[in-house]
């Protein structure tokens, strides 16, 4: 399975699954606010030109003819960058989708901090926190290009609202062909007694690495895949605090309401251990996503760290 | 723009006969006198915005639409999108005229446990096509579902009301333009344009207080009110120069407005907005022209006052 030593982003599969699946049959259409080509969403414009709309820079406008779309039996996809949905239209996907639950999925690029040199603005380290506030919409952050043409499938194959959290740059691609996501489900990655870190999006690879330099200090690390935040694999979560006695989160996004809340309510609720969150405190700031993953200490070493330190919290209790 | 293309794919309806004249406007009485029931028996909700609009919706539901209260889901159905998703009592008040569920029904509104939700949630009850309240989405979602008629080579139109807070919205401007862009001929916008909105007057048309026009901008007048909030003047010159057919008419003239919307629905190459003059309040005297009762409910007394004025 894991670390294939090939690199993608995970946008890379909107466009061509998508043509898949609309040649295997699906009623899809796509709604497009001038971000389909970064977002790939455009390979299937050229495909199905009569199936793609453009509506210009509008997101609000988009979400509305995507939920129009979707009332009238589509399954409509709309594509575009996290900070601009839901971040430039969080009402219209409130009102418009999420309310009365239609069959809208949300393809959402350049989630995280990893956007990198465009800066703050275009880096959304929000968005997880404002789609979960949405009860109908089913949430996945796919860890790489294969999680994500697989998740992508689901939202098309199953009726209702999704939001899927893809990235700008080309990360590790950690899963092979024989992987299945699967909805509602943490994926163990690797197996430890000690401690359990728990991760999403690019974070899963550095969650792998992070195991890595545990293990050579003879400190086992269990690594949870937690691509799919909602439905949410809490059965995963309460094994993971159960067998390991302490979790550390690790989320390319704001602290507050994402990956780290969710798994902090559930151990409070179930099974309280101690729980390091990791994810950003603060806005963004221009720079290479990988210099800006070390900027802001999102990095293999600082996973491990936050594990030592809960160990040593456990021991010291 | 050019002169209006005509189509020939609309079955053009018979005209109004006398007759059929009277019965609309008995209906539309009816649901005036719904409204400002529903209204004091809630102790909330928005009348002001229901009356001006109670002549269009009939005109749609009694007349222009193709649809079957029975069979609400009914695929080939035309769609009736509100935009102006506080205008629930006028509109619930029609759908339940039209058979979509008991008149009796109309007295739970905005309760708990009720169906009639202060503002629209889609397919509750049956024939609420749209969840709206926020302003300014209903244009896009019409577009949304224009485009899928189109897709599907079906000849169901979308109407879509729209209010001048709608206008206000930046949203309904984008699909607007999108519309155009996107050439759609089965699509058709109704404008209530009453000129009053939440906080007061929308510009000077309806504002009786001491002039200051020469001030740029919205201002509040010695009552409260705010008085040129947002003015949308020239309203008509804005749609066509977004790339649609523009008609205009009385919004209370049941046979000017049959006539005039039977007119879009025949207009090709692009999509028809039909800007209405309407009378917020329009019907109950104390109410008309006037801000207090865009989203207050009449009292006991002034409900009272109001029906009999209704002929109840």
């Amino acid at each position: 399975m894991v670390q294939t030593g090939r690199t993608a982003a995970t946008r890379e599969a909107l466009g061509p699954t998508l043509v898949r699946l609309a040649q295997e049959g699906l009623d899809i259409v796509v709604v497009d606010a001038d971000l389909g080509v970064s977002t790939t969403a455009a390979q299937f414009g050229r495909q199905f030109p009569d199936r793609f709309f453009t509506v210009g820079v509008a997101e609000q406008n988009a979400v509305g003819v995507a939920a129009g779309l979707a009332a009238a039996g589509k399954i409509a996809f709309v594509s575009s960058f996290a900070v601009f949905i839901p971040g430039h239209c969080y009402d219209q996907v409130r009102v418009a989708v999420a309310q009365p639950n239609l069959n809208v999925k949300i393809a959402a690029s350049h989630g995280g901090i990893v956007t990198g040199e465009d800066g703050a603005s275009a880096q959304a380290l929000e968005d997880l926190a404002l789609m979960l506030a949405l009860p109908t919409f089913r949430v996945i952050v796919p860890a790489d290009v294969v999680e994500c043409a697989q998740a992508i499938e689901e939202a098309a194959r199953r009726y209702g609202p999704f939001y899927i959290r893809m990235v700008r740059p080309k990360v590790p691609v950690i899963y092979d062909d024989s992987y299945r996501f699967q909805l509602g489900r943490a994926h163990r990655l690797r197996d430890g007694a000690d401690v359990t870190i728990i991760a999403i999006g690019v974070m899963v690879p550095a969650a792998l690495e992070a195991a890595e330099l545990l293990a050579r200090q003879g400190i086992g690390c269990r690594v949870l895949n937690m691509a799919s935040l909602r439905p949410l694999d809490e059965e995963a979560i309460v094994a993971a605090a159960r067998e390991t006695g302490a979790i550390v989160t690790a989320e390319d996004h704001s602290l507050h309401g994402g990956l780290g809340s969710l798994v902090a309510q559930v151990t409070a609720r179930r099974c309280p251990v101690p729980v390091a969150c990791v994810g950003l405190e603060s806005f963004g700031t221009s720079g290479r996503w990988d210099e800006l993953l070390q900027h802001y200490r999102l990095t293999p070493e600082r996973l491990a760290q936050e594990a030592r330190g809960l160990l040593a919290a456990k021991r010291g209790g | 723009m050019g002169s209006a293309e005509k189509g020939t794919n609309s079955t053009p309806l018979a005209a109004l006969s006398a007759d059929r004249l009277t019965e609309l406007e008995a209906t539309a009485r009816r649901v005036r006198q719904h409204i400002v029931r529903m209204t004091a028996a809630a102790g909330s909700g928005h009348p002001g915005g229901s009356l001006s609009c109670v002549e269009i919706l009939v005109a749609l539901y009694f007349h222009l639409l193709r649809h079957d209260p029975r069979n609400p889901y009914w695929p080939q159905r035309d769609r009736f999108v509100l935009s102006k998703g506080h205008a629930t009592p006028a509109y619930y008040a029609v759908l339940a005229e039209a058979g979509y569920f008991p008149t009796q029904e109309l007295l739970t509104f905005r309760q708990l446990g009720s169906r009639l939700q202060g503002h629209t949630v889609m397919a509750c009850p049956p024939g609420v096509e749209m969840s709206a309240g926020a302003l300014g989405m209903g244009l896009s979602f019409s577009l949304g579902l224009a485009l899928a008629a189109r897709l599907d080579g079906a000849d169901w139109r979308v109407y879509c009301l729209l209010s001048d807070g709608d206008c206000n919205e930046g949203q309904t401007w984008e699909a607007a333009m999108a519309a155009a862009h996107h050439r759609l001929d089965n699509l058709t916008a109704i404008v209530d344009y009453n000129r009053i909105q939440n906080d007061g007057f929308s510009d000077y048309t309806h504002y009786r207080g001491a002039d200051s026009r020469g001030r740029p901008g919205g201002w509040v007048g010695p009552d409260g009110y705010t008085v040129n909030i947002m003015s949308l003047e020239p309203l008509a010159d804005k749609w066509r120069a977004f790339g649609w057919h523009v008609l205009e008419c009385d919004g209370h003239d049941l046979p000017q407005l049959v006539a005039t919307l039977e007119e879009a629905r025949g207009l090709r190459g692009r999509p028809a907005a039909v800007i209405c003059h309407t009378v917020k309040g329009r019907g109950v005297s104390f109410m008309e022209h006037n801000p207090a009762f865009h989203g207050k409910a009449p009292t006991p007394e002034q409900a009272e006052q109001a029906l009999r004025e209704l002929g109840a």
